[in-house]
């Protein structure tokens, strides 16, 4: 495996991976923990409208997702705290209209998108050292906020509305939350591609809580495992010639059933 | 204090839930010294009352004062106790963690807890007699013990009343009794409000009755009358022992 690393996007998609695993298994763990998969899926794929605003304005496209998938990101919190909307109905609808609006943009662009595809289903062996920059900088970000505020995600996640009643502004902490989840997609795209984000999302950390009940432990543990799937997917990526995003979410998967399957057994209902 | 002895006064509140009233014309005025039950059927909008008193619902009308404050400033003097079943039990939070929760209103943003804090937690945690279980999980432990937990992480507010929602559900017999014989040594230091839907459980301790079902029929005693449980709870009621009702019962023909 070392010998491969003689290549420069060899070591910056192995730079990207850990980078990637980073942001994705802190906040992998609140995506598990309070329960938003769902409006994570729909923040990941409404980005893709930023892929093709990015095409639309000549601009590199990852700059076009960071304003797009915070925007999402709000909306959607809004509408699921503000309005009658029932909360999962909102977000399906945004997630469509955020994808709908990408194809809208990369059409009106002119000129053919042939990295288009790597954005859908990433593209690791492709990421620039400009990339890597930005990828550092939003992980900075992502960390010092966690490190400021989790005393309170952390009563957010537990329970929202006693955490109202004892003063916490937690409309504004849970979207703020929804924020770093935005700017981890942006993380995330190199590597697995907006429709694939969600695994590293939610199976490193899924499978953390079943060691610890400290959320810190959790975050250390799937960065760990997220760690781990993204490098073996790249390994075998590279060893068998397969597209990486997909073997590395196939990797991930594999690795949550296999573990699963003993947990299954025993807690099925003993007569 | 301009409102006298009066911590909480509510006065004509309505609520409607997609234009359907879940509390009618409620008039309630808490004292500073109050053990009050507030006992009704479920359904009868006694949940939706603490979430009034404590600013998480807006009334549709009337008006709501907490310790002389709007509920959204009047709640940090107030501890919640929430009803039992409304959490995740596989959240990955020691009792510690939880007991400290409490704490987050009062320690300054982007700061840990304080020396004060912790100690706060851990003499709230010794009242309850759960110090053993500040490491354990807070889904491992029972419902009686989870109540306790949930009671403490009220307490590290230091609030001056204390509103509890089917503190009973899911305690079994003998740990209701310790729990009681808790409320009685906390009532020294604050106002209680306990509700539920369970007449027999609350009638012993408490030393004011209220009936719920929408409308509040309340006369700031702990008399209440066959008149005013009947139309709580909208069935005949037999009145057993010592003048206290104990139990309501359907009519048998």
């Amino acid at each position: 495996m070392i010998e491969i690393l003689q290549y420069e996007f060899m070591r910056n998609a192995l730079i990207a991976a850990l980078l990637a695993s980073i942001a994705c298994g802190i906040i992998g763990v609140y995506v598990v923990v309070k329960r938003i998969v769902f409006i994570s899926g729909g923040i990941a794929h409404a980005a893709f409208g930023g892929i093709g605003l990015g095409y639309f304005l000549g601009v590199n496209p990852v700059l076009g997702v960071i304003p797009f998938s915070i925007a999402a990101a709000l909306i959607m919190g809004v509408i699921s705290k503000r309005t009658k909307i029932p909360e999962d109905t909102a977000i399906g609808i945004l997630w469509v209209m955020g994808m709908a609006l990408g194809v809208i943009f990369v059409a009106l662009s002119p000129g053919y998108a042939p990295e288009l595809f790597g954005y859908l289903f990433g593209s690791i062996l492709t990421v620039p050292t400009s990339d890597i920059i930005l990828m550092l900088s939003l992980n900075a970000a992502i960390i010092a906020v966690v490190f400021s505020l989790h005393r309170e995600f952390q009563a957010i996640s537990f329970d929202e509305e006693y955490a109202t009643t004892i003063g916490l502004p937690t409309e504004r902490l849970y979207l703020l939350l929804l924020c770093l989840i935005a700017l981890t997609v942006v993380l995330l795209i190199r590597v697995v591609g907006v429709i694939l984000v969600i695994a590293l999302l939610t199976i490193p950390a899924a499978m953390s809580r079943q060691f610890t009940h400290r959320l810190s432990s959790m975050m250390f543990l799937s960065v760990f495992l997220c760690a781990v799937f993204t490098i073996c997917g790249l390994w075998l990526s590279y060893a068998f010639d397969l597209p990486s995003g997909a073997t590395i979410v196939l990797v991930s998967g594999t690795a949550f059933i296999l573990y699963i399957i003993p947990f299954s057994l025993v807690s099925l209902p003993s007569e | 204090m301009q409102h006298g002895w009066t911590i909480v006064k509510l006065e004509d509140v309505w609520v409607h839930f997609d234009g359907v009233p879940v509390l009618e014309g409620v008039d309630l005025s808490i004292n500073q010294q109050d053990f009050l039950g507030i006992i009704g059927p479920n359904g009868g909008g006694k949940t939706t009352l603490l979430k009034v008193i404590l600013g998480l619902l807006k009334p549709s009308r009337g008006k709501v004062t907490v310790f002389g404050h709007p509920p959204e400033k009047g709640r940090k003097f107030v501890g919640y106790v929430p009803q039992y079943s409304l959490f995740d039990h596989e959240f990955p939070v020691s009792v510690w963690d939880v007991v400290l929760m409490g704490r987050l209103g009062h320690k300054k943003p982007f700061r840990d807890y304080s020396e004060a804090d912790k100690k706060l937690a851990h003499d709230s945690l010794d009242t309850v007699e759960m110090l053993d279980f500040k490491d354990t999980q807070i889904g491992k432990l029972s419902g009686g013990q989870q109540q306790r937990v949930f009671i403490a992480r009220a307490l590290v507010a230091e609030p001056k009343l204390l509103l509890l929602d089917e503190p009973m559900a899911s305690v079994d017999s003998p740990m209701q009794t310790e729990l009681y014989e808790l409320f009685e040594k906390l009532r020294e230091r604050m106002a209680i409000v306990l509700v539920s839907h369970d007449i027999s459980a609350v009638s012993i301790y408490v030393d004011k009755i209220a009936c719920l079902n929408r409308r509040l029929f309340y006369h700031n005693t702990k008399e209440i009358t066959v008149e005013d449980l009947e139309a709580t709870y909208q069935c005949p009621v037999e009145i057993i022992a010592h003048g206290v009702p104990h139990r309501v019962l359907k009519e048998h023909k």
